[in-house]
C-alpha cells in the first residue's frame, strides 16, 4: 500500500425524478500520494464533486455508490459502517465547502463551529482546540485572530468565511482535505489571498488534498496533478504542467481555448463618426427611503456617466457589491433612477420603465445572469419567445410561429425545442432562450448582466462567440456586466471599470494591459493566469490591496 | 445591536396592540349588527312599546353606535366589562370562573400534546422516508381529517358507555384528589391532542427537513457528526422559528375553538359560555368573550414572534 488514497473502478448511480437509474460516475480510477494535492477538472455534471465526496464514504441523497472502491489511508470506505465512517470524517478526511456562507449555520458562533470536530471525535480539551483554532486563524492570515471565533457566520466576509471553513477542515488534523470549488463564489481579489492562504497551510502541514474547479488557471496555482474529468470518466491525468502545455485529450484542449478568447475583430467603424446611442450622465442610483435632498439612503450606484456607441459593446467590470447591476437595472428602468439623464438614440428617456413608451422598451432588452429564475419553468419555449412577439409586435400565431423558429436558428438551438419547458434544457441552452427572447423584440441594444457567469468555461465561450456572431449580423450594441475580465476583454470595445458604485476609470481595449487608476491595475493583475508559477510570483502592493480589498 | 431587537420587539407588541384596536372596532359593530332588538327580547312579545323604549333609553341603545362603542372601550380599558343582558350580573363574574376552567383545560391539553407533538416530528423528519415516519404521517392526515366531534363522541361511545372507564361528563368543579382530576379531564384532553397535535407535528416535520435539507447540516454530516447532534445541534435551532409559530398556532385554539368539545362533554369552559351568550343575544358578554379570545390569541403569536427574533442571531 503506498499511496494515501486507492480509487479503483468507482460507480456512483443515481436515481432520477422518474425513478429511473443513471450511472453518473462509470469506473474512475486514480491514486493520490502523500502530501499531493490533485486537482479534479470538468464541467458541471462531470462528477467532479460526487468523486470527491466518495473519499469521505458519502453519496449526496438521491445517490449511491454502487460500485469499485475506495480506500483512504488502508481503510475502504465502502465496506466500512457508518459510525465508522463518521469517525474518518472530520479527522482524517475532511471537507471545505463550495459556500461557505452556505455551510456555516448561521445560529452558531464561528468558534463554536470550527472547533466542533475535535469535540465530536473527542480529540482534544476545548481550550486547547481553541488555542489551537486562533493559531490556524492567524496562518490562514485572517484579521483579529484572537476574536474572530467569537461573531456568527453573517457579520465575516465572504472570503473570510472561505478561509474559515478551511480552518474547520485543518483542525482535526487531517492527511487529506477536499476543497470543492472553495473560490468560485469570491471576487478575483479574494481569491488571491484565499489560494495563497490554502496553499501555504498544505504546504506546512504536508496535507493531500483534492481540489474540485471548473476553473484551470485557478487549478494550475495549487495543484500537482489534474485529472480531467467529463460525463463521468477519466479524460485524462497529467502533471500540471503536462496538461497546460501539452494536453492530449481533445477536451482538455477545448478547457484551454476556452481560456484563452479570440479577441473581437475591431469592429472599427471609427472612421464613420460614431453616433452615440446611449449616453447616461451623472446617474446615482439605490436602494432605501429617499432623504430630504432626493437621494436613496444607500446609494449603490454614484454620478456614473458613460457612453454607448452604435454597434459597439462596452463592459463594466467590477467586483460583487459595485453597483454594476444597480447601475444596468437603472438603465433599464427597473430601479428608477434617483439622479441623472439617460439618452438613447437622441431622445431622453424616463426615468422609470413606467414612463417609458412600448417602443423606447422595446429597443433596450436586458438580460439576466441566471436563466433559471429569468424563464418561467412553467411555459414552454414557444411560450416565452412568443410573448414579446405579441406584445411589442402584435404578430399573429402564423408569423409567430416563423418568427420562432428563426430566433431558434438565431441562438443556435434546434427547432424541435420549442417544445420543451426550461427545466428540461442544460445551463447553456437555458442561457440561449433567455438571450433568444431579448432577440425578439429586435432590440438596438442589450443589457446582459453577468450572464455567463453561472456557465461552465466551454459553454460561454460558446455563448460569447455566438452574440458576437449576431452583433454582425444584427448590427446590435451590447453592455456587457461582468465580474470576470477575460470574458468583457473578448466581446467590448470599451471598459468601464466600477468601484464602490463609481466609475474609476475607462479603458479602451488597446489599452487593456496597462490600466492608470490604481484599482483597475489590482484587479486587472488578480486575474489567475494558466501558468503554476503566476501566484508564487505575483507581487501586489500590499497599500493599494488594503485600500481596495474588504477581506 | 441589541438596540435592534428591542426595536423589533417593541414593534411586534405595538402592532398587537394596534391589532386588538381594530378587532375590538369588528367585534363591537359585528355584535350590534346581530338581528333583533335588544330591548323588545329582552321584555319579551308582552312588552308594551313605551317600556321597550324606556329600556333602549336606559341600555344607551338609542345613542349612536359611534358613542356606545367608545362607553364599552373606555369601560374595557378600567377593567370593567359591562352587566349581562341576560340575568344583570357583571360579565366579569360570569367570565371569572369559566375562563379558569378553560385555560385549565388548555394548560393540561398543552402539557401532553406539545411533547408529544414535537417528539414525533422531529423523529419522523429524522426518519424520513422510513415507515415509521409513514406511520406518523398517514395517522397526522387521518386525524386531521376525522372532525372532532366524531372523536369525541366515539371517545364516549367507547370509555363512557362501553368500558365505563370514565365518566362521560367533565364537571370540573368536583374535584377531590388526583384521580379524579385525571379522569375528569382524560377525555377532552385526548380529543383535544388528536386535534391540535396533527397540524403541529406536521409543521415540525416540515421545518426539520427543511433545515436538514441545508448545506451547513451535511457540512455537519463531513465533520462526523452523529444523525441526534446533527438535528439538534444544528437543525433545530434554526427550524426554531416556525415550529414554535405553529405551536403557537394550534393552542390559540384551545382558547375560542374548542366549543365542540366543551358541548360534548358538557366542560364549563368559556366557550360554551360564549356559544350560550349569543343564543340569549347577551351582547357585553359576547363581546368581552370575542375580545378574551382574541387578547388570547395575540399573545400566543406575539409570544412566538419574540422567540423567533431571538433565536436569530442575524437580529440578535
Amino acid at each position: 500500500m503506498g499511496n494515501l488514497v486507492e480509487i479503483r473502478d468507482l460507480k456512483v448511480e443515481a436515481t432520477t425524478d422518474s425513478g429511473r437509474r443513471v450511472e453518473i460516475i462509470n469506473g474512475v480510477s486514480f491514486d493520490i500520494a502523500e502530501g499531493e494535492i490533485v486537482a479534479l477538472i470538468g464541467e458541471s455534471g462531470s462528477g467532479k464533486t460526487t468523486i470527491a465526496l466518495t473519499l469521505m464514504g458519502y453519496a449526496r441523497p438521491g445517490c449511491r455508490i454502487s460500485g469499485g472502491s475506495v480506500s483512504v489511508a488502508g481503510k475502504d470506505m465502502m465496506t466500512l459502517s457508518e459510525k465508522q465512517r463518521a469517525r474518518v470524517r472530520g479527522t482524517e478526511v475532511t471537507y471545505v465547502p463550495q459556500s461557505a456562507a452556505a455551510a456555516f449555520n448561521p445560529a452558531a458562533t464561528i468558534m463554536d463551529q470550527v472547533i466542533e470536530v475535535t469535540r465530536i471525535h473527542g480529540l482534544m480539551a476545548a481550550d486547547e482546540a481553541r488555542s489551537r483554532a486562533v493559531d490556524l486563524f492567524r496562518a490562514l492570515s485572517l484579521p483579529e485572530p484572537e476574536t474572530i471565533g467569537s461573531r456568527y457566520p453573517h457579520q465575516v466576509s465572504g472570503g473570510q468565511l472561505q478561509r474559515l471553513s478551511a480552518a474547520m477542515a485543518l483542525i482535526g488534523d487531517p492527511n487529506l482535505v477536499i476543497f470543492d470549488e472553495p473560490t468560485t463564489a469570491l471576487d478575483v481579489t479574494t481569491q488571491i489571498e484565499v489560494l495563497r492562504a490554502f496553499k501555504s497551510v498544505m504546504k506546512k502541514g504536508g496535507i493531500a488534498g483534492v481540489y474540485v474547479s471548473h476553473d484551470l488557471a485557478v487549478v494550475a496555482q495549487i495543484a500537482d496533478r489534474i485529472i480531467v474529468l467529463k460525463g463521468g470518466e477519466v479524460q485524462e491525468v497529467g502533471t500540471t504542467e503536462e496538461i497546460l502545455s501539452n494536453a492530449k485529450h481533445p477536451y482538455t484542449r477545448e478547457l484551454l481555448s476556452a481560456f484563452e478568447p479570440k479577441p473581437r475583430e475591431a469592429a472599427d467603424t471609427a472612421e464613420t463618426a460614431p453616433a452615440p446611442l446611449l449616453k447616461i450622465e451623472n446617474l446615482v442610483a439605490g436602494y432605501g427611503p429617499s432623504q430630504t435632498d432626493g437621494l436613496p439612503l444607500v446609494r449603490a450606484v454614484e454620478d456614473v456617466s458613460l457612453n454607448v456607441e452604435k454597434g459597439r459593446n462596452l463592459g463594466i467590470i467590477g467586483e460583487s457589491g459595485c453597483g454594476k447591476s444597480t447601475l444596468a437595472r437603472a438603465i433599464a428602468g427597473i430601479l428608477p433612477a434617483a439622479v441623472g439623464k439617460i439618452v438613447f438614440d437622441g431622445r431622453e428617456l424616463g426615468r422609470s420603465a413606467r414612463e417609458r413608451t412600448r417602443d423606447q422598451l422595446r429597443e433596450m432588452q436586458i438580460v439576466f445572469q441566471y436563466a433559471d429564475t429569468a424563464l418561467n419553468p412553467a411555459k414552454s419555449v414557444e411560450d416565452i419567445l412568443a410573448r414579446p412577439l405579441t406584445f411589442y409586435h402584435g404578430m399573429n400565431a402564423k408569423a409567430r410561429n416563423a418568427r420562432i423558429d428563426e430566433l431558434l436558428d438565431m441562438v443556435r438551438l434546434p427547432r424541435n425545442l420549442r417544445h420543451r419547458r426550461p427545466g428540461e434544457l442544460s445551463g447553456g441552452q437555458k442561457q440561449r432562450v433567455n438571450f433568444a427572447r431579448a432577440l425578439a423584440a429586435d432590440p438596438k441594444l442589450i443589457l446582459c448582466d453577468e450572464i455567463t457567469s453561472a456557465l461552465d468555461t466551454v459553454v460561454a465561450a460558446a455563448v460569447i462567440e455566438l452574440l458576437k456572431e449576431l452583433q454582425r449580423e444584427l448590427g446590435l450594441s451590447y453592455i456587457f456586466i461582468s465580474h470576470d475580465l477575460s470574458v468583457v476583454e473578448a466581446i467590448c470595445d470599451e471598459i468601464v471599470v466600477m468601484y464602490g458604485g463609481k466609475k474609476v476609470e475607462d479603458i479602451t481595449r488597446a489599452k487593456v494591459k496597462t490600466p492608470h487608476h490604481p484599482y483597475s491595475k489590482l484587479l486587472f493583475s488578480s486575474v489567475p493566469k494558466l501558468d503554476p508559477t503566476w501566484l508564487d510570483g505575483l507581487e501586489q502592493d500590499p497599500e493599494l490591496v488594503r485600500a481596495y480589498c474588504r477581506r | 445591536m441589541n438596540n435592534r431587537v428591542l426595536s423589533l420587539v417593541l414593534s411586534r407588541l405595538l402592532i398587537a396592540l394596534i391589532t386588538l384596536v381594530i378587532v375590538s372596532f369588528a367585534v363591537f359593530f359585528a355584535t350590534t349588527l346581530l338581528p333583533g332588538d335588544t330591548a323588545s327580547i329582552l321584555l319579551g312579545q308582552a312588552a308594551t312599546p313605551e317600556a321597550v323604549e324606556g329600556l333602549r333609553k336606559a341600555m344607551h341603545l338609542d345613542e349612536p353606535a359611534i358613542f356606545r362603542f367608545l362607553r364599552w372601550i373606555v369601560g374595557l380599558m378600567q377593567g370593567d366589562l359591562g352587566t349581562s343582558y341576560a340575568n344583570e350580573m357583571p360579565v366579569a363574574d360570569l367570565i371569572g370562573g369559566r375562563f379558569v376552567n378553560t385555560l385549565q383545560l388548555a394548560g393540561v391539553t398543552a402539557l401532553f400534546s406539545v411533547p408529544i407533538a414535537l417528539t414525533l416530528g422531529i423523529t419522523s423528519a429524522m426518519l424520513r422516508g422510513s415507515l415509521y415516519d409513514r406511520i406518523v404521517t398517514v395517522l397526522t392526515i387521518g386525524v386531521i381529517s376525522v372532525p372532532e366531534f366524531m372523536i369525541a363522541t366515539s371517545a364516549v361511545l367507547i370509555f363512557a358507555v362501553y368500558l365505563k372507564w370514565l365518566p362521560a361528563l367533565s364537571f370540573a368543579n368536583e374535584v377531590t384528589s388526583l384521580a379524579d382530576l385525571l379522569r375528569i379531564y382524560a377525555m377532552p384532553v385526548i380529543t383535544l391532542t388528536f386535534v391540535i397535535s396533527a397540524q403541529m407535528i406536521r409543521m415540525t416535520r416540515a421545518a426539520v427537513i427543511e433545515t436538514l435539507n441545508t448545506p451547513y447540516v451535511e457540512m455537519a454530516l463531513l465533520k462526523g457528526a452523529s444523525r441526534p447532534r446533527m438535528v439538534f445541534r444544528h437543525a433545530l435551532p434554526n427550524a426554531l422559528g416556525p415550529i414554535v409559530n405553529a405551536v403557537a398556532l394550534s393552542l390559540s385554539y384551545l382558547l375560542g375553538g374548542v366549543i365542540i368539545v366543551e358541548t360534548i362533554f358538557n366542560y364549563p369552559g368559556i366557550a360554551k359560555l360564549m356559544v350560550d351568550a349569543v343564543s340569549t343575544r347577551d351582547l357585553p358578554l359576547i363581546q368581552s368573550c370575542a375580545m378574551i379570545f382574541c387578547l388570547g390569541y395575540l399573545l400566543l403569536i406575539t409570544t412566538a414572534d419574540i422567540i423567533a427574533i431571538l433565536s436569530n442571531p442575524r437580529l440578535r
